[in-house]
């Protein structure tokens, strides 16, 4: 019979390698799948994961991966420095979107005027609006005790009120006609979030996360922050005799996570989506979950697992409008990927043995 | 006798029906995290059991199927969580995040092509003369059956985890699985079996919500009503009748406040409908303060992975 034993030290090869075998793997499932959905899992999987690389229409689509990337490796970066010290925001989407309303706010309230500081004030409330939001959850729980993962997620919904009260509201386009949402960033350029270089896909927001990137890389392996965050999520009791606040740990981790989503959704709603509106936000800070665990909570592992994210919504994307693959399918074939991925995540740990009956 | 323009008696009446998918659910999930297992799954078993409950009671056109068929996608989505954290050890918290993203995408495929049609309607169980007496007939005998079924299962499940013998090892399993296992109870097997029951209250509880509540199937039916049971769990420090109590609590709160919609309140439409999770974080943050650890009540070993070495 097939039994787990417990490696003495974890596999240093499992650690790298459990995220392109649970990509194969859930290409394998997720073609089954397309292919009961009467599909071609051939034509469906190259749609997704080749053509926007390298297809035809490549050449725009690459551009969209760094656009889609962005976001998620922004806001997954700060996800991963809390779920290595054991802190559970899983409030991004309502600290993405409460920083988009901040820093569209910020922009709109001085609307027309053309001055070159607009932009950096309006990135600084940003991340202050998903900062703020995501000091709810952490000082309740560091006076209180409370879950964060409930209050970070009520929050969410709290947000989305606040969104749709912006979007046909205090925030409302007055020359709109009457329809719902805000002045369209791309008549208004110094508030806008414009491509630095278009090709690629880059702009500000690009810029940000790959640089967040290689500083949080630098915060984990060679900051005494960084060794405190793995402390505390390794060895809970050896970080407290190591003088480690825990109160500490959890405003600082909710406090970046949550600025860094403030910051995405800022640069998203002045960039590629243009103005706020109320269904802007597209789940990212959800879909970052499953970037920050494909990327080993590793923040140079998250970059790489960004733009594979990005690639699914894009690929998505594509299989929908030209193959007619209902955008449901991408749903659950990310949701198969995390899936996969702690599952296939148990050799890192342990190792399946082969145990014949009586042997001791 | 109309207070504000809201009549007491239908709230109570109507409180009691909208309580039902968080009271299922936050019931499922007790017994769930009183194996020492944190499923956050809720909102993903949730939203599948409405749609697959929807499915089912459309197709056989017989609504008490449904609820059954919600039971039974619930307790299925759920025993992949089951596999990945009792099989694979995966992290009970990453691996529960993972279900509700899937069952929100496996819904919405599922679900497409029944927007906008119309479940068999489940109508009220007892006889009219008896919903028709004053003040206590709507609220005691004015009910489909799934408002009786949620509260005996709320007695059912004080009295097995109270006094029997299954409840005691599914209390043992959760309070120390070490000790549990050199017993000889099957630490993880036991759990499985509680992730499924889990599941199928859920799913039931979702089924509720798209077949009575709605009723009909649009993607994301549930809003948040999964992560309301779990949270609902916590405030009744994961004692069955503390949950109900919690359900009513907070679907007076959401019959309230969408009354007061209705009524034209002063207060912005916005403001109300964000009421319910306002005021689910003021109830944690009283139930949470000044106890740490295990002075609320929580199961010992909750969220903690059991692998034998031996």
């Amino acid at each position: 019979m097939l039994r787990l034993e417990k490696r003495p030290t974890p596999s240093r090869f499992w650690l790298y390698a459990t995220p392109p075998v649970a990509v194969v793997l859930t290409m394998i499932v997720g073609g089954i799948l397309f292919a009961m959905m009467g599909k071609n899992p051939f034509e469906v999987i190259r749609t997704i994961f080749w053509d926007p690389v390298f297809g035809e229409f490549a050449f725009y689509l690459r551009g969209q991966l760094l656009v889609k990337a962005g976001p998620l490796i922004l806001i997954a970066i700060g996800l991963a420095l809390g779920f290595r010290a054991g802190i559970w925001n899983i409030g991004a989407e309502g600290q993405y979107i409460m920083g988009a309303i901040c820093g569209a706010a910020v922009g709109l309230a001085v609307f027309p005027t053309e001055n070159r500081l607009i932009f950096p004030v309006m990135v600084v409330a940003g991340a202050f609006g998903g900062w703020a939001w995501a000091m709810i959850p952490a000082i309740l729980k560091t006076r209180f005790n409370t879950n964060e993962i409930l209050v970070s997620l009520m929050l969410v919904y709290v947000a989305e009120t606040i969104l749709a009260k912006a979007s046909t509201g205090f925030l409302k386009n007055p020359e709109g006609m009457g329809f719902p949402g805000s002045r369209n960033f791309s008549s208004f350029p110094a508030a806008q979030n414009s491509y630095i270089y278009e090709p690629l896909g880059l702009h500000w927001g690009g810029v940000a996360a790959l640089v967040t990137g290689v500083l949080a890389y630098i915060l984990l392996t060679r900051h005494q922050a960084g060794f405190q965050i793995r402390l505390a999520g390794q060895a809970p009791r050896a970080a407290r005799f190591h003088g480690v606040s825990p109160a500490r740990l959890v405003v600082m981790c909710m406090g970046i996570s949550g600025a860094l989503a403030g910051l995405a959704g800022m640069f998203e709603v002045t960039g590629p989506a243009g103005q706020i509106s109320i269904d802007f936000n597209s789940g990212y800070g959800f879909t970052a979950i499953i970037v920050a665990f494909l990327g080993r909570l590793n923040p140079l592992g998250i970059v790489l697992a960004g733009f594979l994210m990005a690639l699914t919504y894009v690929g998505g994307e594509m299989a929908s409008t030209n193959l007619g693959l209902p955008d449901a399918a991408i749903q659950v074939f990310q949701g198969m990927l995390l899936f996969f991925l702690l599952a296939v995540d148990v050799l890192t740990n342990y190792r399946f043995r082969l145990s014949m009956g009586a042997k001791a | 006798m109309d207070i504000g323009g809201i009549n007491p008696v239908i709230l109570i009446a109507t409180l009691m029906a909208s309580a039902v998918p968080i009271l299922m659910a936050a019931l499922g999930e007790t017994v769930v995290e009183r194996s020492g297992v944190l499923n956050l799954g809720v909102e993903g078993m949730m939203v599948v059991g409405a749609q697959g409950g929807f499915v089912i009671a459309v197709a056989t056109g017989s609504p008490v199927l449904g609820f059954i068929g919600g039971a039974v996608a619930g307790s299925i989505l759920s025993l992949i969580f089951a596999l990945l954290t009792q099989v694979f050890l995966a992290n009970q918290v990453a691996t529960g995040l993972a279900l509700t993203l899937f069952g929100l995408g496996v819904s919405s495929l599922g679900g497409q092509g029944y927007n906008g049609v119309k479940p068999p309607p489940t109508g009220q169980l007892l006889p009219d003369f008896l919903a028709d007496v004053p003040v206590v007939g709507p609220i005691l005998f004015g009910h489909d059956w799934m408002v009786y079924f949620s509260i005996a299962m709320t007695a059912v499940l004080w009295w097995v985890l109270k006094t029997t013998r299954m409840g005691l090892i599914i209390r043992a399993v959760g309070e120390s699985h070490e000790a549990a296992h050199a017993l000889g109870y099957k630490v993880n097997r036991i759990r499985l079996m509680c992730i499924a029951f889990g599941g199928a209250m859920a799913g039931m509880g979702g089924a509720y919500i798209s077949l009575v509540r709605v009723p009909q199937w649009v993607d994301g039916i549930t809003a948040g009503a999964g992560w309301i049971a779990l949270a609902i769990v916590v405030f009744a420090s994961w004692k069955p009748w503390r949950v109900l109590i919690g359900a009513y609590l907070f679907g007076g709160i959401t019959v309230l406040q969408l009354n007061l919609q209705v009524a034209g309140s002063a207060i912005p439409v916005e403001y109300l409908s964000m009421a319910p999770y306002l005021i689910t974080i003021v109830v944690l943050v009283i139930m949470s303060a000044g106890k740490r650890g295990k002075a609320n009540g929580a199961p010992a070993a909750l969220g903690q992975n059991f692998h034998a070495s031996r």
